[in-house]
């Protein structure tokens, strides 16, 4: 867990006088889900595209795998796989045949490379369709065959861009619990998202993106008690009795309100869960529901960027 | 700053897949089957006309392919005209078309380099138009031994083998070029229009865009014969800055030994030479070798343009 597979030094990108990715460090440690985080055009694809020596730097270092992405692109690309932002495959082939030529294109013995994308097609579920034209495939297929190339190729390190986006729901869900697999499995990964609530469960750490730069490096969990300084948000729904009256009595609690669907919203010092749930309990009433992590991480990103708007 | 390994790994794997794609693409095929109806069209028409007029001639081979019967150009002719097309058709998706399948950054994200994407794209398409050419070529040799029982001599195979290797060259320069266009223009219909508008201007156009071009550059002293000389001088050499151009007169050299000299020639230069006879092999290939070096370098500069243009692209997609 201890060696760092990519390390990225006043990494900058500058198109004119736009800057695409401003002064970037990060460091990304072997066997880490990694993700980043930020809206569309903070700069996540460049960061990506950067990391791969797919663009070139205007400043700065970047070391993939201990290497130079720029000097050694052969090396590093052979040791790490790419997932673009909306997949394309050659339409007119097969998903056996476009997985063979990228095979092919990273170098794989014949009888290797059958082994392999039989396997990887096991993986991502999609052996019955194997010989079936990509054309006929559907954006979540794409995706997992994205995820078969990168089996194929046996990468270390899998950089995904905005993997999930487009997907509906179980499809999102199926590829998340892929990507998780894959990471238990050792393959250090990185991905971009917009969308914090698609990474949480996946990411171990999170690095969030505000216009070219990283305002924020951390766990999912320890980045609420930074944005949020120590607030607690926890939502509950309860029958019965005066839900908010009674949530004020609470040590550590702050605020408490009615939303419009009916739930009450606690804003906390602290986690008072178990307290909140003993009180009302004692005044009578009927707990229906109480939780914390439903989207209390999607408000520290949306506080966030609030945040940084105003700073600037 | 040095790279390492080698700019052409991964080079034939490209270049095979690519000829594969374009032998099953239904683009091909229509322009295969426009060029093999044409073909059997003029040659047709060519041994027709053959039979009627020709008794003696030692080239009889070689006149079909130049021999036209009306309305019907010559084969020659034909494929001066279809040869750009066939280069087109296979080059100007080449490189915008995988920006639009959204696989460029997939491909170039394998341990390849630009270099082999490019160059194994040009490759595979020209092998592919070379496999049809020697298809066209055994079909006219065919053609030519069942309606006029007439085997080509050994000289005749290698003055039309010589004109199978031009064509190849000349559909490369317009293959080059219609790759240059597919990393110009990020839409697939906007390169296919701009190498079709170049077609036309180079193989329709340029011919009476020449002289008029050399009449406003230096116009006729009606007192000094040598202006007309040399208007005509830059006439012809602004013609040869077209392919086509070149791509005529090499033809006519190889198909047509009694050809002498290409371009202007005083009077004086043809003392001693029997009109009409036929010079050997060695001389024609000598004749032509300007022009079929200039049709290589310009294909290799046009495509060293294509292969900067596409070195200095980001690859966002
Ligand atoms: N080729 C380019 N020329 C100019 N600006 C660009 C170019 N590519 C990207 N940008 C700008 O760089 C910024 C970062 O883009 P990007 O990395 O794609 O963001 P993200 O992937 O986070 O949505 C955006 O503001 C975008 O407009
Ligand atoms: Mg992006």
């Amino acid at each position: 867990m201890s060696t760092p597979v990519i390390e990225a030094r006043g990494l900058s990108k500058r198109y004119g006088p736009a800057i695409a990715v401003d002064a970037l460090d990060l460091t990304v440690m072997k066997g880490e889900v990694f993700g980043l985080l930020g809206p569309n055009g903070a700069g996540k694809t460049t960061t990506i595209l950067l990391l791969l020596g797919l663009t070139e730097p205007t400043e700065g270092s970047v070391k993939v795998l201990g290497r130079d992405p720029l000097r050694e692109p052969l090396v590093v690309k052979s040791r790490v796989g790419y997932l673009p932002d909306a997949v394309g495959f050659y339409d007119h082939m097969s998903a056996w045949e476009n997985l063979a030529y990228t095979a092919r294109l990273a170098g794989l013995e014949q009888q290797d490379a059958t082994r392999r994308i039989a396997a990887a097609l096991e993986r991502v579920r999609l052996p019955h369709v194997a010989q079936k034209r990509v054309s006929t495939f559907s954006r979540g297929m794409r995706q997992r065959l994205g995820i078969a190339d990168l089996l194929v190729k046996g990468c270390e390190l899998a950089i995904l861009d905005e993997p999930t986006s487009g997907l509906d729901p179980q499809s999102t869900q199926e590829l998340l619990e892929l990507i998780g697999t894959l990471a238990r499995e050792g393959m250090t990964i990185v991905l971009s998202s917009h969308l914090l609530s698609m990474v949480q469960s996946v990411c171990s750490r999170v690095a969030l993106f505000h216009q070219g730069k990283v305002g924020l490096v951390g766990k999912v969990s320890e980045l609420a008690g930074k944005v949020l300084g120590g607030s607690y948000v926890i939502e509950l729904e309860a029958e019965g009795c005066d839900v908010p009256a009674v949530a004020r009595t609470v040590e550590g609690v702050s605020q408490a309100s009615r939303l419009s669907n009916g739930a009450v919203r606690v804003d906390a010092r602290s986690d008072v869960r178990g307290a909140l749930a003993a009180a009302i309990v004692a005044a009578g009433g009927e707990l229906k529901r109480l939780s914390m992590d439903r989207s209390s991480l999607d408000e520290v990103y949306v506080r966030y960027f609030e945040q940084v708007d105003h700073a600037a | 700053m040095r790279r390492e390994g080698s700019p052409f790994k991964g080079l034939s794997v490209v270049a095979f897949k690519e000829a594969a794609d374009h032998m099953a693409s239904p683009r091909m095929h229509l322009v295969m089957l426009l060029v093999i109806l044409t073909a059997i069209g003029s040659i047709y028409g060519a041994i027709g006309q053959i039979k009627e007029t020709v008794g003696q001639d030692p080239f009889l081979f070689l006149r079909l392919f130049t021999t036209a019967r009306d309305p019907l150009p010559s084969f020659m002719a034909f494929l001066g005209f279809l040869l750009p097309l066939i280069g087109i058709a296979l080059g100007f998706d080449a490189v915008n078309g995988e920006y639009s399948r959204r696989t460029m950054s997939r491909i170039l994200s394998q341990p390849i380099y630009r270099d082999a994407l490019l160059a194994g794209k040009f490759l595979g398409a020209l092998m592919v138009i070379a496999i049809c050419l020697v298809t066209l070529w055994l079909m006219i040799s065919g053609m030519g031994i069942l309606l006029l029982g007439l085997p080509p001599s050994g000289e005749e195979v290698l003055r039309s083998f010589a004109f199978l290797l031009t064509s190849l060259v000349y559909s490369g320069v317009w293959l080059a070029a219609s790759m240059l266009f597919s990393t110009l223009f990020r839409a697939p219909a906007t390169s296919a229009l701009a190498a079709l508008t170049l077609w036309l201007v180079l193989t329709l156009f340029w011919g009476m865009l020449a002289p008029l071009a050399a009449g406003a550059f230096v116009p006729i002293d009606p007192f000094d014969p040598s202006t007309a000389v040399h208007q005509a001088e830059i006439a012809h050499a602004l013609a040869r800055l077209s392919p086509s151009t070149l791509f005529g007169e090499v033809t006519l050299a190889l198909l047509n030994p009694a050809t002498r000299a290409l371009g202007i020639i005083f009077y004086s230069q043809l003392q001693g030479a029997v009109m009409g006879a036929p010079l050997p092999f060695g001389q024609s290939a000598i004749l032509i070798w300007p022009q079929l070096a200039s049709l290589i370098a310009g294909m290799l500069v046009v495509y060293t343009i294509a292969y900067l243009s596409f070195q200095r692209q980001e690859i966002r997609a």
